[in-house]
């Protein structure tokens, strides 16, 4: 046997105390062979395509995961992204088209299916219009449903006129769900350099250099990156590093092996994998007990950005070698609400949306499930899109917002939004107005990719 | 049709009957086992078996049959494909 006895110990150490799982198998399927002139039609192919290339997923994937002892949590859809079926569209059937998505997702037993969304970082089409009006609605009607939107590339710049929208779709949604305190805006991202062939949601969608479908792998882990750093107390910051890259490859070699024999079983091609250190509210599975094992006292303290910087890097270092394809975002996550360490820091006052801010600048997305004050404006929402487009387009990275004005929240409050979304401070914004900035509208051009100091 | 192997592995206390029972699980499912490597470790009883499941269709009926052995004796065991451990541990 060549395998030692530490190693299948450690293994299922991994898997049984450290939360090392496959955080989500996601499907991709394109629908643009659904586009039809009458409407009902293209509902009806739509839930027909999903349901039928999709039937197999879970069942697949649940015996998969019984036989190599490795949990797969989630099995989620992806899809084209829906804008580009909206063609003449009213609102009524953009979100009518949310509701068929819905109802796929329910009759399949996925948790979520991404993709209702639109390309608009340099323009708006007529179809993208219709599904930015239906936003609101079409989320708060729907519970699987994920929508994401794309404002902004390094190489087009901001498209203005949207980032102005995005605050006032925001907050229509967080009205629109204000019982489940803005439970809509969970399920919306806006983006910059989005990919492709991200697994995660909300912002999965199946681009349009993908093919007719596949299987893309979200692996996760910051529990076993936390313990084996426990194991190193007294290490040199290169040593971290390096435990850290040994690591990300080790759960990275899982998912890549789970991922291509799900595939291989659906007859459906494995396409890549994202190696994403994605806490969770379960004890120790947090990206910012990592940071403070590497000894920040709280998360959020002067250093938190070098610390943040040397774990993202360490763990796409040791993802790109265990896989073939490594894609999607790849990094660290820093969710607020679905990571205990975060939560605590902000309680402490030790973490700040500022700094925030500046951690999305290292990490591999961005500003993630922050509860902020119900009192925030759409064009303050607005002026803290714009930021973090900036710092994406500028920084060539993918950054995202997902944030929730909670209605009648104020800062210091706490929120429950239950199951994986977890529960947040709810944070303050800044008073002063971004009005006239936002209402300027425009495009802010695209930077230089030279003379970069 | 290419072997299929998995790997069980079995951790707890030291006591009487614990190959026995592990053993006459596979036995009753068709099982051969490949290769076997046992120590006590500090009082704790620790093996691992190669064993050849090309003809094993369900492994979860097995892991379910084992699950009732580690209740029993209070032992932890696990059947997982071979594969896993190959590409986690090995380049």
């Amino acid at each position: 046997m060549n395998i030692a006895f530490a190693e299948i110990q450690e293994t299922i150490r991994m898997v049984q105390m450290e939360s090392l799982d496959i955080r989500t198998v996601t499907m991709g399927i394109s629908l643009k062979d659904c586009i039809d002139a009458d409407f009902d039609q293209m509902n009806e192919k739509v839930f027909n395509k999903i349901t039928s290339y999709a039937g197999q997923l879970t069942s697949v994937a649940e015996q998969v995961e019984k036989e190599y002892g490795i949990p797969i949590i989630n099995k989620r859809i992806s899809i084209t992204p829906a804008a580009e079926l909206l063609g003449n569209a009213t609102k009524e059937q953009a979100v009518q088209l949310a509701v068929t998505l819905d109802k796929a997702a329910r009759t399949l037993g996925v948790d979520f299916i991404g993709g209702y969304s639109a390309l608009v970082h340099k323009g708006i089409t007529k179809g993208e219009q219709t599904l930015l009006d239906a936003l609101p609605e079409a989320l708060s009607k729907t519970e699987r449903v994920c929508g994401s939107v794309s404002v902004a590339t390094t190489r087009t710049g901001i498209n203005m006129d949207a980032v102005k929208q995005m605050g006032e779709i925001i907050k229509e949604a967080s009205n629109l769900t204000k019982e489940q305190d803005g439970l809509a805006c969970a399920k919306l991202v806006v983006f910059c350099n989005p990919v492709e062939d991200n697994p995660f949601m909300a912002g999965a969608f199946h681009g349009t250099g993908e093919g007719e479908a596949v299987i893309n792998v979200g692996v996760s882990g910051p529990g076993v990156v936390l313990n084996a750093l426990k194991k190193y107390p007294d290490a040199d910051l290169g040593e971290v590093s390096d435990v850290i890259k040994k690591t990300a490859f080790k759960i990275t070699r899982a998912g890549e092996l789970i991922g291509r024999v799900v595939a291989d079983r659906l007859n459906i091609p494995f396409g890549i994998m994202d190696l994403s250190l994605a806490p969770t509210n379960a004890m120790n599975d947090s990206v910012a007990e990592i940071l403070e094992e590497i000894g920040l006292e709280r998360v959020g303290t002067h250093g938190t950005i070098a610390a943040l910087a040397l774990m993202n890097d360490a763990v796409k270092k040791g993802g790109a070698m265990a896989s073939s394809y490594v894609g999607g975002l790849s990094g660290a996550f820093i969710p607020v609400s679905e990571d205990n360490g975060m939560i605590k820091g902000i309680e402490d006052k030790a973490l700040t949306l500022p700094k925030l801010e500046a951690m999305t600048c290292v990490c591999s997305v961005g500003l993630d499930m922050i509860a902020l004050s119900g009192d925030a404006s759409p064009s303050s929402l607005s002026g803290l899109i714009a930021d973090e487009m900036a710092i994406g387009m500028i920084n060539k990275k993918t950054t995202a917002v997902r944030v929730i004005p909670v209605p009648g929240k104020k800062e210091g409050d706490m929120v429950e939004f239950g199951g994986l979304l977890g529960r947040a401070p709810v944070m303050g914004i800044n008073p002063y107005s971004s009005d006239k900035f936002i209402s300027r509208g425009g495009r802010v051009p695209a930077p230089l990719q030279a003379l970069i100091n | 049709m290419e072997q299929k192997r998995a790997i069980v592995s079995v951790v707890g206390k030291d006591q009487v009957g614990i190959i026995a029972k592990v053993t006459a699980i596979l036995a009753d499912n068709q099982m051969n086992v490949l290769d076997i490597s046992q120590t006590i470790l500090q009082d704790f009883f620790t093996m691992m078996m190669l064993v050849d499941v090309s003809e094993a269709e369900n492994l979860d009926k097995l892991q379910k049959e084992f699950d009732q052995v580690s209740e029993e004796m209070g032992l932890k065991i696990n059947i997982q494909l071979e594969d896993i451990f190959q590409s986690m541990h090995r380049i």
